[in-house]
């Protein structure tokens, strides 16, 4: 049973459409993530949801009750700003408190359900502070125990971690994800970060102008995308593409490059290619499924041979990015540090076969 | 530290400040120290700086004949037409900035209300009151003063409620507030600076507006600045009363001013978002 179910959700402003049918059922307890980039809508679904904007077609369903006409307080929900949106004349128990009061809640309840949430999240020295006295990072912890406080059937998060720096953000990330574990409610959270959006989710809703480009397990989206933006979007860094040629050689089809390179495609692909033979398609290959062909130990290597000139060399630390041209296309690499010094250096980089991905260069969907 | 914060640079400020604050304080004192005087020391030549004793009687004389009641008239009449002004102003206000009544236009019309020269207005006005049988009234100036104040106060509570993080009143919505609720726990104590910076200009206004107070009242309800003009004869002038009238018209605005101003700080919106 679908404890948030939302059927051909539409919302105009004006004569843009900002929500062109959205079908959406979130089982209890999930963790779902709306990722996008910005503009695609997912601020405006979370904000439906919430009752915080009126939708113009549709229903948005909480436990099986039709809450469209519900004002946002009747839906049983609670909310995480990205701007934190606490009440800078409130210290941060009042603050906590806040829900609590406007639902006339006994002040001995009070009391207990602030300690827990303000213990839960490691709060508890702070309570008597203002929150101009409050790092960012505490101050998203008092606007995440306002609304854990709450026991609310639904928690929505609008962009919680933008605000934090980079280091606080991991950390923030990793509790949010253990206080999910913890209380086990059903909670939506929005983000433009697909790194965030790869790491919370139980199931990731990614967004483009509108439309639910496509939903499911993290990994499933991103090693199964159904087109090349779902699949350009998630991975860091981003997956490469070039435009290239299925043409029929004796021992099967390969992908054509300039310079007389060219890449076998898999046997068991075959098949499905048929109809793209002297077509042009869509190549999609991750920086991670290349690798340095290094001679002395053959046998350890799996795919495809392609000698490469590296123009660019970024040494990360732990793993270096090298981008060389294929087709007047940059393609990045990503190898084990020290493997490539220098632009300029001829290499030949293996590609893994099995896990590209073809794409039909008009409708932009996965072929193979 | 910087460069003129030394020696000679720091005494000729000083010299300077002081030159300044001499100037624009003097009319006051001389206000002031008129009403200590004797009528023979107010005239005489050269000026007295300070009387050779402090004369109450300037006052007394007020306070004997009754002409204080203009003080609280004035009191009376501007401080409810202020409590009125802001109250409905801050609604309207509200209603404005968060649900768009009357589109983008209907603040823009209220302001320009403001704009009209009130002496353009007085004529009709009388007329209109002498129908009501509000002259002479205190309800007939506190509609005035509140109409008269109730744009400004609109267009100024506008801004400081779009001034407040939408966030807050969404997030008190989520939380389980009534819009009613939003407006007293979120938008009241977020535009309090505001609200208090506001009230003083109009409880000023009202305080200081002399024409229509002088073509609305005859004596029951005579307010200060209209009190201080009964002084002024064609044979002879009360300078003493005049000046003591004054003094004590001032007091209440000092006063005002005095206990808001602690509260007209704006950094009461800091820490609520990203800051």
């Amino acid at each position: 049973m679908a404890q948030l179910a939302i059927h051909g959700l539409r919302k105009f402003y004006g004569k843009v459409e900002a929500l062109k049918g959205i079908d959406l059922d979130i089982p209890e307890g999930e963790f779902c993530v709306f990722v996008g980039p910005s503009g695609c809508g997912k601020s405006t679904l979370l904000r439906t949801i919430a009752g915080l904007e009126d939708i113009s077609s549709g229903t948005i369903e909480i436990d099986d009750r039709e809450v469209n006409d519900l004002r946002p307080r009747d839906r049983n929900i609670a909310m995480v700003f990205q701007n934190y949106a606490l009440y800078p004349y409130l210290n941060v128990f009042e603050n906590i408190a806040f829900g609590l009061r406007s639902r006339k809640t006994p002040e001995a309840e009070i009391q207990k359900r602030v300690s827990a949430a303000a213990e839960m999240l490691g709060i508890e020295a702070m309570l008597d502070r203002m929150p101009r006295q409050l790092s960012g990072g505490q101050r998203q912890r008092v606007a995440i125990g306002r609304a854990v406080v709450r026991d609310a059937r639904l928690f929505l998060f609008d962009e919680p971690l933008s605000n934090l720096d980079a280091q606080l953000r991991d950390g923030m990330r990793a509790e949010i994800k253990r206080l999910h574990q913890e209380i086990k409610k059903t909670m939506v959270y929005v983000t433009h970060d697909q790194i965030e959006a790869m790491t919370l989710a139980d199931r990731i809703v990614l967004m483009r102008d509108g439309i639910i480009e496509q939903q499911g397990k993290p990994l499933e989206l991103f090693e199964r995308p159904v087109n090349k933006f779902v699949a350009g979007f998630l991975g860091s860094p981003q997956m490469n593409f070039v435009t290239t040629r299925l043409v029929e050689s004796g021992n099967g089809l390969v992908l054509k490059f300039n310079h007389g390179r060219s890449l076998q495609v898999e046997k068991s692909r075959e098949a499905s290619l048929k109809n793209w033979i002297d077509k042009e398609v869509i190549l999609g290959l991750r920086p991670e499924h290349i690798t340095r062909y290094v001679t002395a130990d053959k046998n350890s290597h799996i795919g495809e041979k392609i000698a490469v000139t590296v123009d660019l060399v970024e040494p990360t630390g732990t793993r270096t990015y090298v981008q060389f041209k294929l087709n007047d296309e940059e393609i990045t690499a990503e190898l084990p540090s020290h493997m490539v010094d220098k632009p300029g250096t001829e290499i030949d980089v293996l590609v893994d076969m099995g896990r590209i991905l073809l794409f039909d260069p008009k409708t932009e969907l996965v072929i193979a | 530290m910087m460069r003129g914060d030394k020696g000679t640079g720091l005494a000729l400020r000083y010299v300077a400040a002081l030159a300044i604050t001499t100037i624009f304080i003097f009319p006051i004192y001389w206000l002031a120290i008129i009403s200590f005087k004797t009528p023979n020391e107010i005239f005489a030549f050269p000026p007295v700086w300070w009387p050779e004793s402090i004369q109450f009687a300037n006052y007394a004389v007020l306070f004997k004949d009754g002409d204080v009641n203009a003080i609280w008239n004035s009191m009376v009449v501007s401080t409810v037409s202020t409590v009125i002004a802001m109250l409905l102003g801050t609604m309207c206000a509200y209603s404005i900035a968060r649900f768009r009544t009357g589109g983008n236009f209907l603040s823009d019309w209220l302001i320009s209300n403001r704009m009209i020269p009130p002496i353009a207005i007085a004529f009709p006005i009388f007329l209109l009151y002498v129908k009501l049988g509000w002259i002479d009234t205190y309800l007939g100036l506190i509609v005035l003063y509140t109409a008269f104040n109730l744009p400004y106060v609109i267009w100024m509570m506008r801004g400081y409620i779009l001034d407040i993080p939408i966030e807050l009143e969404e997030s008190a919505l989520v939380d389980g507030c009534s819009r009613w609720r939003v407006f007293r726990k979120v938008v009241l104590p977020m535009t309090r600076g505001g609200m208090f910076a506001t009230a003083v200009f109009t409880f000023i206004f009202a305080w200081n507006e002399f024409i229509f107070a002088l073509i609305l009242t005859r004596s029951s309800v005579t307010t200060f600045p209209v009190q201080v003009t009964h002084y002024f004869g064609v044979d002879s002038t009360f300078w003493a009363k005049i000046s003591a009238m004054s003094m004590l018209g001032m007091l209440p605005i000092f006063i005002v001013v005095a206990i808001m101003q602690k509260f007209i700080v704006r950094g009461i919106s800091l820490g609520a978002v990203k800051g």
